[in-house]
Parts: C-alpha cells; sequence; structure tokens
C-alpha cells in the first residue's frame, strides 16, 4: 500500500504536543517536511527549544502513531532553519487563547525587549490588555506568567522565539 | 583535535558547566517563579551542550558521544570558561554570572550566525533566541537590585565584584583554535566581541548605579583546561551516576 503526502500530514495532524494537548505536531510547526523512503517515510521535526524535554515523547507519539498506522517512519531532528512562534497558525493562537493559554504576540522576538522593552498581552479570559509579567520564565520553557489587572487570572504567555 | 571539534566542545562545555552549576538551585530559589527562572535557564543551557557535544563526536569520528563527553572525561579535559565553574554564592552573584556569561553567548552567537559552518549557523539561530532571554531576564534583576534597597544594592555589587575577573577570559584568550576558524570564516576571534559586549555591561550598570569594578580580570586558561578547584567538584557530582552504574538507562 503506498500512501500520499497528504494522508502522512493527517496522520501527524493525529498526534498532539505532549505539554499543550489542544495543539497537534503540525500545527506548532514542529513538523518541517516529510518525503517518501524504499519502505515508509521520513519525517523532520525540529525543537522548539534546545532543552525542550518534549522532543523525545514527541518523536515517540510519532512513532507509534506510524506504527499503529503500519507505516514504516524515521523521525530525523533537523536544527535549521530555527523553530519560532511565527510558525504557529492563527487558527492554533486561537486554540491556545481558547484554553487559556495567551498566544505570541507580534512576530518573533524583538531586539528591543533584550534591553527592557515589555509587549501588551491579551487576558485569554476576560480579554482586558490591562495585565503584567509575574515571570519571564513560566511552566515550560517556552511560556511566560502573567497575571491579568483586572480579573485577577494569573495566565501563561506564549512568548515569542 | 581538529578546531572545529576543539571549538564545539569549549563551546559545548561552557554551556553544560554553567547549566549544571545552575541547576543547583532546583528547589532553593528565593521565590517559585525564580526557581522555575533559574532551572529553565539551565535546561536551555544544557539542550545548547547537548547539540554541541553529539556534534564534536560525530566530526571526531572516535565514537565519543554526547554522554561519553560529558561523563567520561576529567576536570583537564574540561575546556569550559572559568567563570561557569564558580560557585553559585547568594543570588546576586548568580545574577552576576548569568548576566556576564549570557551577555558574552549573546555577541559571540550572534557573530556565529554568519558562520562559514553550517551546523554552527544553525546552532547559533536557535540559541541566541533563547540567551536573549537569558540576558533579559538577568539585566531586570542587576536594576532591580542595584538600583534597591541598601541591602539588595550592596549584594548586588558584590556579585559583580566577584565575578569580574573571569570575564577577561572571555576575550583575551584567543589561540590557535580560534585563529584557524577566523581565517576560513567558521568563527570569529573572542577579542573582537569585546566591545559590543562591554556596551551592554556598561548600559546596564549605568542603569541599575553599579560601580564597574576596576580591579584586573587575570583568570583565563579554562580554553586549555586550566581549571580553578572548584569544578572538580562539580563533575564528581555530575558523573557520579554513570560511572557508578556504567550501564544505567533510563
Amino acid at each position: 500500500m503506498v500512501n500520499t503526502p497528504g494522508e502522512i500530514w493527517t496522520l501527524l495532524r493525529k498526534v498532539n504536543d505532549p505539554e499543550i494537548p489542544v495543539l497537534n505536531v503540525v500545527e506548532m510547526g514542529i513538523v518541517r517536511a516529510v518525503r517518501p523512503l524504499n519502505d515508509g517515510w521520513e519525517v523532520d521535526i525540529t525543537p522548539t527549544y534546545s532543552g525542550c524535554p518534549a522532543m523525545d515523547t514527541i518523536e515517540a507519539d510519532i512513532k507509534q502513531a506510524f506504527r499503529t498506522a503500519k507505516i514504516p517512519v524515521e523521525v530525523k531532528t533537523v536544527l535549521a532553519p530555527a523553530w519560532t512562534t511565527d510558525w504557529i497558525t492563527d487558527e492554533a493562537k486561537q486554540k491556545l487563547e481558547s484554553v487559556g493559554i495567551a498566544p505570541p504576540v507580534g512576530s518573533s522576538l524583538d531586539k528591543r525587549t533584550l534591553l527592557g522593552a515589555e509587549v501588551t498581552v491579551r487576558c485569554p479570559l476576560c480579554k482586558s490588555e490591562d495585565t503584567r509579567k509575574v515571570s519571564q520564565f513560566g511552566s515550560t520553557a517556552c511560556k511566560a506568567l502573567y497575571q491579568c489587572n483586572t480579573c485577577q487570572e494569573p495566565f501563561d504567555y506564549f512568548k515569542c522565539l | 583535535m581538529n578546531p572545529d571539534v576543539a571549538y564545539l566542545i569549549r563551546l559545548g562545555d561552557t554551556a553544560l558547566v554553567a547549566g549544571q552549576r545552575l541547576a543547583e538551585w532546583c528547589g532553593h530559589g528565593p521565590i517559585l517563579e525564580e526557581d522555575i527562572a533559574l532551572t529553565n535557564i539551565s535546561l536551555d543551557l544544557i539542550g545548547q551542550a547537548r547539540m554541541l557535544l553529539d556534534e564534536a563526536g560525530k566530526r571526531e569520528g572516535q565514537g565519543r558521544t554526547e554522554d561519553t563527553l560529558a561523563f567520561h572525561r576529567d576536570v583537564f579535559d574540561f575546556y569550559n570558561l572559568q567563570i561557569t565553574e564558580q560557585p553559585n554564592g547568594d543570588f546576586g552573584c548568580t545574577i552576576a554570572r548569568i548576566f556576564f556569561l549570557s551577555s558574552f553567548q549573546f555577541v559571540q552567537y550572534k557573530a556565529l550566525l554568519e558562520s562559514e559552518d553550517e551546523f554552527l549557523k544553525a546552532f547559533a539561530a536557535k540559541s541566541l533566541k533563547e540567551v536573549q532571554y537569558h540576558v533579559k531576564h538577568a539585566r531586570d534583576w542587576v536594576v532591580r537590585l542595584g538600583d534597591g534597597t541598601e541591602e539588595s544594592r550592596t549584594r548586588m555589587q558584590g556579585g559583580i565584584d566577584q565575578m569580574w575577573p573571569f570575564t577577561g577570559e572571555f576575550f583575551g584568550d584567543d589561540d590557535q583554535v580560534e585563529e584557524t576558524l577566523s581565517a576560513s570564516g567558521v568563527a570569529p576571534l573572542n577579542a573582537t566581541l569585546e566591545a559590543e559586549w562591554m556596551n551592554i555591561v556598561d548600559s546596564v550598570l549605568a542603569e541599575a548605579t553599579l560601580t564597574k569594578p576596576d580591579s584586573t580580570r587575570h583568570f583565563k586558561g579554562g580554553k586549555s583546561g586550566s581549571h580553578t578547584e572548584h569544578l572538580g567538584f562539580l563533575i564528581a557530582e555530575m558523573q557520579f551516576l554513570p560511572r557508578a552504574y556504567p550501564d544505567a538507562t533510563w
């Protein structure tokens, strides 16, 4: 049985990000390419952060999905081009907000932020723009901790990278 | 050892030892958010070290892996910058170290974006984004503590004074490795990075109302395997498990 690239991408869309299960690995921009091998497929994935502890799990989950579909697969990790939050689709950003995670604001890291400038992050719950950063680093490498000054709810912000 | 392998190991060891030292804060941060921040930075650094040492082992072609490089070498075969192995001290001291080191990694990785070496170029593009957050985080604390209470100011200045002598090594120790790689466009001479680093340091210290030390920055030699007495203890702890249980796996 020969699969089309479309079928392979559909299969990959069923693999969810282990730390943000509302998104799949394609929406996250982690899967970079698929290509047919003599027997099966090769899938390129790229790490979000260098030390992202979810990468091993993501690789294992992809292999499991292919095993279940009885398609041989090789998963390869690539570094270039470097992952960026710009690859998270608009639809995925809406999904993030719907589960209480503020999506990245604007495009990848603005150089001005290095020496202090801050972005305006909207509260995913009450939509107020009156929020404050509690900590640059949050529950996972890719998130910062924020709190809403209007509804007081603490929330995660998916920071730009 | 080929210059590119030596260079990868120097960068990798610096990231590895810095990450390992910072991980000692796990469960000891002054507040929960800071505990998470310090260990997040540690995780980024260890992730960077894995990429660099993995690549070094492959290029060397003698069967060494990221694991054997991290766990099967002794002190004199480590080539990290000496600032990374210094004890954490108080929070001001730790923040001073992160600030000086991540500002250096920032200018160094930025220069590597232009590297003729595809791996180093990709590595730099990936890691620069993380290091920017490290600089920003440390810079925020330097300013907040420096321009803070008398106690916080004394401690922040103390950390800056204590770490300062180790920063000369960032720029003053170019040898055959950097010279060869610089000639072929693979890596910058570290001496060329000093002006930009000093700009960052000057502007942040000024904002923090802290004083730039005038002491000499005399420590050097980490890149050729000379280390302070602290590295051995760090390595002993880091390597204990794979040495005591050589067949251990996850």
